[in-house]
C-alpha cells in the first residue's frame, strides 16, 4: 500500500527532528521538547493504525489489540515483529525490540569505572539524547493503541542497547 | 532541517551510486533529477529550463510521494510543504563544493500543475584541503 520510499530519508528525518525540537526550537527546555516529539508520534500512530486496521474486524480485548502492535504494526513500520511481550496481567505490558532500528545508529557508551565527572557528564548529556529520540516511538504507539480505544502511557527503557523495550500501562 | 539531512544524505547517495565526479553544473542537475531522486524518493524527476551560462535549472517533478495525503488547510496557504527538499539539496551540494539558491517555482498544493524547483549556482568553493602538502 502507498509506494516507497528509502529508509534513509526516515532516518535523517527523525534525527533532524529530534535535533531541531532540543537544540532550536525547545532549546533548554527539554521536556517540552520531549512533550512536542511525543505528540507528533502520537499523530502519526493515531493514522498508521488507522490505516493498518481498516481491512480487520475490531479487536476482542487488550491482549489482541497489543499483540497486533507487536506483529504487524511494527512489522509493517520496522519490517521485524517484537522480539518478546511480558505482561503482569493487570494492564502493564513490556515489549522489547531487541534490535531497535532507530537506535541501531547511536552509539552504546561503556560505562567508565572511574569517570572524571567531565566524562561523566558527556555520558548523561548522551544518554539524555538517545532518551529524546525514544519519545517519537513511544508516541506511535500510544497514539496506535489510542486508536484502537485504549488509552495508556507508554515509555520507554534503554538500559540494554541495542535491545529497547516499551513499557505500556493501560489506563484503568 | 532539509539542509542538516542533505549534508549527511550526500554520503550515503555518494556510497551507493558510486558515480565518479561530475563534470559540470548540467551533469550534476542530471545526477540529482534521475539518481538522487530516484534512489531516496523512488520518483526520477526532469531538468530543463537552463539558463544562457549553464548555472541554473529547473528539476521538475511530476510525482511526489512527500505529498501523497496531503492537502493544505485554509489556515496554512502560505506553506512551503515540502521545502524539506530544496534545504536537502542545498546541503548536499553544499558538501560537494557548490553554494546554491533552490527555491520552488510551481508547487501542486498551491494549485499549480507540476512541483518545480529552480537551482541556481551561485558559486564553485574549490575544495580546500586542512593539510600542507608539504607537510
Amino acid at each position: 500500500m502507498g509506494r516507497e520510499v528509502s529508509e534513509s530519508c526516515i532516518d535523517s528525518l527523525l534525527t533532524v527532528m529530534v535535533s531541531t525540537y532540543c537544540n532550536r526550537f525547545y532549546a533548554n527546555k527539554p521536556e517540552l521538547a520531549a512533550r512536542r516529539i511525543e505528540a507528533i508520534g502520537y499523530q502519526v500512530g493515531h493514522q498508521l493504525s488507522e490505516r493498518y486496521t481498516m481491512e480487520r474486524p475490531r479487536f476482542s480485548d487488550h491482549l489482541e489489540a497489543i499483540k497486533f502492535i507487536c506483529k504487524d504494526f511494527w512489522f509493517e513500520l520496522f519490517k521485524k515483529q517484537i522480539d518478546n511481550l511480558k505482561t503482569n496481567h493487570r494492564g502493564t505490558f513490556v515489549l522489547q525490540d531487541n534490535r531497535f532500528c532507530w537506535l541501531t545508529r547511536m552509539s552504546i557508551d561503556q560505562s567508565p569505572e572511574n569517570g572524571t565527572s567531565e566524562e561523566l557528564s558527556i555520558m548523561a548529556d548522551n544518554k539524555a539524547m538517545q532518551s529524546m529520540h525514544l519519545y517519537f516511538p513511544c508516541g506511535i504507539i500510544r497514539g496506535a493503541l489510542s486508536n484502537l480505544g485504549i488509552p495508556c502511557a507508554v515509555s520507554a527503557d534503554i538500559s540494554n542497547l541495542p535491545a529497547c523495550s516499551f513499557v505500556i500501562r493501560i489506563k484503568a | 532541517m532539509g539542509y542538516n539531512i542533505g549534508i549527511r544524505l550526500i554520503d550515503e547517495f555518494l556510497a551507493k551510486s558510486n558515480v565518479s565526479r561530475c563534470v559540470d553544473f548540467k551533469e550534476t542537475a542530471e545526477m540529482i533529477a534521475k539518481v538522487g531522486f530516484k534512489m531516496f524518493l523512488g520518483v526520477t524527476a526532469s531538468v530543463m529550463n537552463w539558463d544562457a551560462d549553464g548555472t541554473c535549472c529547473s528539476i521538475v517533478l511530476e510525482d511526489n510521494p512527500l505529498v501523497d495525503f496531503v492537502e493544505l488547510p485554509d489556515t496554512c496557504q502560505g506553506l512551503y510543504y515540502c521545502n524539506i527538499l530544496s534545504g536537502v539539496i542545498r546541503g548536499a551540494l553544499e558538501m560537494v563544493a557548490m553554494k546554491t539558491e533552490v527555491t520552488w517555482i510551481r508547487d501542486m498544493l498551491r494549485g499549480d500543475d507540476a512541483y518545480e524547483l529552480q537551482v541556481k549556482l551561485l558559486k564553485q568553493v574549490p575544495e580546500e584541503y586542512p593539510y600542507k602538502d608539504d607537510e
